[in-house]
């Protein structure tokens, strides 16, 4: 097994709230793990920590052997990452915001234009790239943070919900594009959206108050519940305590 | 380096995308003007110098420089695009040269388009050029250290506002250290902290500049307090980055 991701008890806390309690996974080479999760369960951040964005309070993440606290860096090159919302800058067109990427990531003159012509097709961003991000609607938006994650071709994906905002054609688009990058990388994808797992995942985890609950395919997952769907899995998993009881 | 300055071409286009850098070129070379030309008696003087000009730079600075670099941090992390910028491959510390390099190079810019003063000097008289050049050095170096005490300001919040006043808080207390009514106050109860304040003080060693004399203390003064605060605002940025 090729571990792309390898997660060791890493742990986030905020004052006295824990946000991510004790997450240890390794993720190899074509594995599709999809995040899910009420709310608040400690996904974002824990992809966060992933990116080297939130600093853990224990533990550790490496990307491709790369430790993300200790070699940041280093394993920054290994990854694409798409940020909770797909912040980008907004005055920026949407070339010339992959062009920064681009440059930023160390690509010039010929290779960065490839870079970008390609990030713009993958995306199927062709018609807008030279509109103003701000000028764009949602979708689009969505799709050049996930460009801009895929300009460099890394090894390791790491996308917070990726599908967001995007209408039903488009959503397929990219997990159509999610599946065909599948077998050359590691991806992590969070969603609320459960067919998405079932539709591009090989795993999925299930997240509740900063835990792991489930670690499993979609499908053994989904056989938990008697009714084989995985949205009572989840309920069951994920209600509080209180409700539950 | 090349990302560094990737994200300096970036950050200085940006000042250009919106119509903040006109309105502040034209409010700066507006508010130099009126302070050289009346408040400064350029004329009445009837003396072939820049003196009057150089006198109220460091005060214009206070007040518009942090409206430089207000938006520097402060904006990323209203927008969000920190987190994409934090988790390109590069460190903190390029980020955070780069963003300090393209607002130094813009307020440059703004500096440079001061030269009908220049001008105007020398078709009036003979003035000393080598001691009107020195001066622009202390003012591209005064200006950088206002702009790393601004930048480290607008790390702290996402609010620009709340960063525009605190940069020119900070700014006032290092350009104002050596006033009279500091350091008197200062030399009546704690003689050992006016000493300091007086050394400490931007505007006493810009006016050295301004009489024609680079001293290398005075360059590595400025130096070492841009440097100074361009590791605060990564120290800053490390800790506050994802609040």
């Amino acid at each position: 097994m090729d571990a792309l991701i390898e997660i060791a008890g890493l742990t986030k806390r905020f004052g006295g709230f824990t946000a991510v309690d004790g997450v240890s996974f390794t993720l190899a080479r074509g594995e599709v793990l999809g995040f899910l999760g009420p709310n608040g369960a400690g996904k974002s951040t824990t992809m966060k920590m992933l990116a080297g964005f939130v600093t853990p309070t224990s533990g550790s993440a490496r990307i491709n052997g790369h430790d993300v606290q200790n070699d940041a860096v280093a394993a920054r090159r290994e990854l694409g990452f798409l940020p909770e919302g797909a912040p980008v800058y907004p005055e920026m067109t949407v070339a010339g915001f992959l062009r920064f990427i681009a440059r930023v990531r160390g690509y010039h003159g010929g290779e960065a234009r490839d870079r970008v012509d390609q990030a713009l097709a993958l995306a199927t961003l062709d018609g807008v790239r030279q509109l103003p991000v701000e000028t764009l609607s949602k979708g689009f938006k969505r799709r050049v943070g996930l460009a801009q994650a895929l300009l460099h071709d890394p090894p390791v994906l790491v996308l917070d919900e990726p599908t967001d905002g995007l209408d039903p054609n488009q959503k397929f688009e990219v997990r159509a594009l999610i599946t065909r990058m599948a077998p050359d990388k590691a991806i992590i994808i969070s969603t609320h959206i459960l067919e998405e797992v079932e539709a591009v995942c090989s795993r999925a985890m299930i997240i509740a108050a900063g835990r792991v609950v489930a670690d499993a395919t979609p499908a053994e997952l989904a056989r938990r519940h008697p009714s084989g769907r995985l949205e009572e899995v989840f309920r069951a998993l994920t209600r509080p305590a209180a409700e539950a009881a | 380096m090349r990302a560094t300055l990737a994200i300096a071409w970036r950050e200085f286009a940006g000042y250009f995308a919106t119509p903040v850098a006109w309105v502040f070129i034209v409010i700066f070379l507006a508010l130099q003007g009126t302070l050289t030309f009346s408040v400064g008696g350029f004329f009445e003087r009837d003396q072939a110098d820049l003196l009057p000009f150089f006198q109220f730079l460091p005060w214009v600075f206070v007040l518009l420089v942090p409206a430089i670099t207000m938006r520097l941090w402060a904006e990323e992390r209203r927008l969000g695009t920190i987190e994409l910028l934090l988790t390109l491959p590069v460190s903190q510390g390029q980020a955070v040269v780069g963003k300090f390099l393209a607002a130094w190079a813009f307020t440059v810019i703004a500096l440079a388009l001061t030269f009908p003063f220049v001008i105007t000097v020398n078709v009036l008289g003979s003035p000393d050029n080598g001691m009107i050049a020195a001066g622009y050095v202390g003012a591209v170096l005064i200006a950088g250290c206002f702009l790393a005490l601004g930048a480290a300001a607008s790390a702290i919040t996402k609010n620009q506002v709340i960063a525009f006043v605190l940069g020119v808080a900070l700014s006032f207390v290092f350009a104002a250290s050596a006033f009279p009514v500091v350091t008197d106050f200062l030399s009546h109860n704690l003689p050992v902290l006016a000493t300091i304040a007086r050394k400490l003080s931007l505007v006493d060693r810009f006016e050295t500049f301004t009489r024609g004399l680079i001293a290398a203390r005075d360059v590595i003064y400025l130096v070492s307090f841009m440097i100074f605060w361009l590791v605060a605002n990564t120290v800053i940025l490390e800790h506050r980055k994802a609040d």
